[in-house]
């Protein structure tokens, strides 16, 4: 039997910004994990991060993170990923001051 | 102060213009990202964990007024309003848009500063002595030299693919305060037996992975022969370099594997053929830059203003004691501006605070600014008679904090808070330690102390050369972080070694209170500096105090 895939989220950062952004069910760039597409398959999860990394003109580094479902959608699970939803810990500034 | 001649100006200024086409191209999609990306790395931009960031090279840590007040401009139109000085004398923006870049690229080109060679397998920014020109212990200003190394190695098109980055640090006084030992090539301005000036040479020191005092690579090199020598030894280690590994690349690796002797060997016979070639031009340049950074003037003045602040005012006395050193010239003194105000992040400063720094380099220090590795910043000629007037402006902006060399003044790296190479934060462990030693009232009594903290192996924080070494890991998904003792980043360099298992986020001030407890019960007497007491007892000690409890724990 294979071993259990993790769920992932597809993240990357903005062009533009720089801001960490995550990828939709309906391919937008949201700024917000819970609003992230959570992706159970392992097929799946590859072939939405082709598309994520073709839109290069939108993103940059795109790459696959793990995550798991939460009561208002996915929720990161190792604490790298925590950080970039939140922004540095010595200044309001990054997501957590919007 | 050397600024920068036609040459260097209209190099800048091209490639701003070039940077701004890239950019541009990049926003309307005819770039892609891997065809931007070493091209912004060659603009000392990089892609963070929460946003871009602009790296701008302060060479030999040097500033003016002018462009200390440009970097405050920077800061508060097109990033959050502070700024990130760096153990490598660079300022980071750490919120930059990228449509902004070429703006602030040009911004830094009015005031004869930029980025170029803040990133890459090139030569980087050549640090030297925070004190240099001023310090009582110095043989020679060690800057004109780094300054003739930055223009030989600025753009050098045999150096712009090496197979990996290259630091070179200058220290002209007897007293190593540029970490020279950590550096790819360490130079030490020395005289010989005869009483003629030269430089005595290091190669392959360096921090990160692998951890390495430099080695001597010639005792003795008359000035006149710096550029040939380093020529070579880059030539030499850009043809044995590996290429093949990223972490067997650097010099360090190159100078283990072949041997000193062999390194060594082979510099010399390239420097033999270099050294004709150079001819001599280089030091009609020298002698150019040499007349820029000539001493100030500096006439003895009456002293009264001081002695009487410092007879009845405390805070002030406090702050004199720690935060200013003795200069060459008789009445002055360097005046150390510490940017680790307690539970501040260690090395930001604000737009306004940039400027109060400014201002009182013009008024006070002959227009002279230094950023040291430590990430302080220096104001270099200050006549004690106007240390009160000083003191009271740094107090009035956040800047008086007296804790200069002690356990509060702490170098970290950004960590995860910002760097997307890192494996834990470091900065609130910084923070966390700052506030907590403040609170106990203990900082004085510890006294001499350097604790300094990378977020991940690289060791942009010099863990490993920390009196205390804190190195934050990713264990199994959790934060961890090592600890070092022993470390030293002087002429005695050494570096730390580990106590032995990690402590987790919450673990590690508590950690590091129990090895200051061990230290302050144990020592011989006060003067015993907590480096000297490890030296005398070595670990034990502080392997007892952080482990045994725990041991005694989980046998109950
Ligand atoms: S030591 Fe690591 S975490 Fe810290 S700045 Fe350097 S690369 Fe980033």
């Amino acid at each position: 039997m294979s071993r259990q895939f993790t769920p992932k989220v597809v993240t990357a950062n903005a062009l533009l910004e720089g801001d960490v952004v995550y990828l939709t069910e309906d391919d937008r760039w949201t700024r917000e994990h819970r609003e992230a597409e959570l992706i159970e398959d392992e097929a799946h999860a590859q072939i939405r991060l082709v598309d994520a990394s073709a839109r290069a003109d939108e993103v940059v580094g795109a790459y696959l993170a793990d995550a798991i479902p939460g009561p208002n959608g996915p929720e990161p699970v190792h604490f790298r990923e925590v950080f970039r939803t939140r922004g540095p810990s010595n200044y309001a500034h990054g997501k957590q001051a919007d | 102060m050397y600024s920068y001649n036609e040459f260097d100006e209209a190099f800048v200024r091209e490639r701003v213009a070039q940077f701004r086409a890239q950019v541009e191209r990049r926003i309307d999609g005819s770039l892609t990202e891997d065809e931007f990306k070493p091209l912004r790395l060659m603009n000392g931009l990089y892609l963070q964990l929460h946003a871009y960031m602009l790296r701008v090279a302060i060479p030999y840590g040097t500033l003016n007024p002018d462009q200390m007040r440009q970097l405050a401009m920077i800061a508060e139109r097109w990033d959050k309003g502070y700024g990130h000085f760096t153990t490598r004398q660079n300022i980071q923006y750490n919120w930059p848009a990228l449509k902004d870049v070429p703006d602030m690229l040009d911004a830094l080109a009015d005031v004869g500063m930029h980025a170029i060679q803040t990133s890459g397998n090139t030569i980087r920014n050549v640090t030297a002595d925070h004190f240099a020109g001023a310090a009582a212990d110095e043989i020679e200003d060690p800057r004109p030299y780094a300054e003739l190394l930055r223009q030989w190695s600025t753009d050098h098109p045999e150096f712009q693919f090496l197979p990996r980055k290259f630091k070179i640090a200058v220290s002209g006084a007897k007293a190593d305060r540029a970490v020279v030992r950590a550096h790819d090539i360490g130079l030490e301005i020395v005289k010989n037996d005869a009483g003629e000036v030269g430089f005595r040479v290091l190669v392959g020191g360096g921090l990160g992975r692998t951890p390495m005092i430099g080695k001597v690579i010639r005792d003795f090199l008359p000035k006149e022969d710096l550029l040939p020598y380093c020529e070579a030894v880059v030539s030499v280690y850009n043809l044995l370099g590996r290429r093949d590994n990223k972490y067997k690349a650097r010099i360090k690796i190159t100078v283990h594997e072949n041997g000193i002797d062999e390194v060594r060997r082979q510099v010399e016979e390239r420097f033999a053929l270099l050294r004709e070639q150079f001819g001599g031009a280089d030091q009609e340049l020298l002698t150019e830059i040499r007349a820029a950074f000539a001493a100030p003037d500096l006439p003895a003045r009456p002293l009264d203003a001081f002695e009487r602040a410092y007879n009845s005012d405390p805070v002030f006395r406090a702050w004199a004691d720690t935060n200013v050193t003795e200069h060459a010239a008789p009445g002055y003194g360097l005046v150390t501006i510490s940017l680790k105000a307690h539970g501040q992040t260690p090395g930001d400063a604000t737009g306004d605070q940039m400027r109060v720094m400014a201002d009182l380099g013009e008024a006070f220090s002959h227009g002279e600014l230094r950023i040291s590795h430590e990430q302080n910043v220096i104001l270099p000629h200050v006549h004690k008679s106007d240390l009160p007037e000083v003191h009271a402006r740094l107090k009035a902006a956040g800047l008086g904090t007296a804790n200069v060399g002690l356990i509060s003044d702490i170098i970290a790296c950004p960590g995860m808070d910002y760097c997307a190479l890192a494996t834990a934060r470091s900065i609130p462990v910084a923070q966390q330690i700052a506030t907590r030693f403040d609170e106990l009232k203990l900082e004085h009594d510890i006294g001499p102390l350097k604790i300094k903290i990378s977020g991940c192996i690289n060791a942009c924080g010099h863990h490993h050369v920390g009196h205390i070494g804190i190195l934050g890991l990713d264990r199994a998904g959790v934060e961890n972080y090592q600890i070092t003792l022993g470390g030293d980043g002087t002429e005695d360099a050494a570096i730390g070694t580990r106590t032995g298992p990690g402590f987790a986020y919450d673990q590690i001030v508590p950690a590091i209170e129990k090895i200051i407890g061990a230290y302050l019960d144990q020592r011989d007497a006060p003067e015993e500096t907590f480096l000297q007491f490890y030296k005398r007892v070595g670990m034990d000690p502080f392997k007892a105090a952080l482990y045994d409890a725990e041991e005694k724990q989980r046998a109950a």
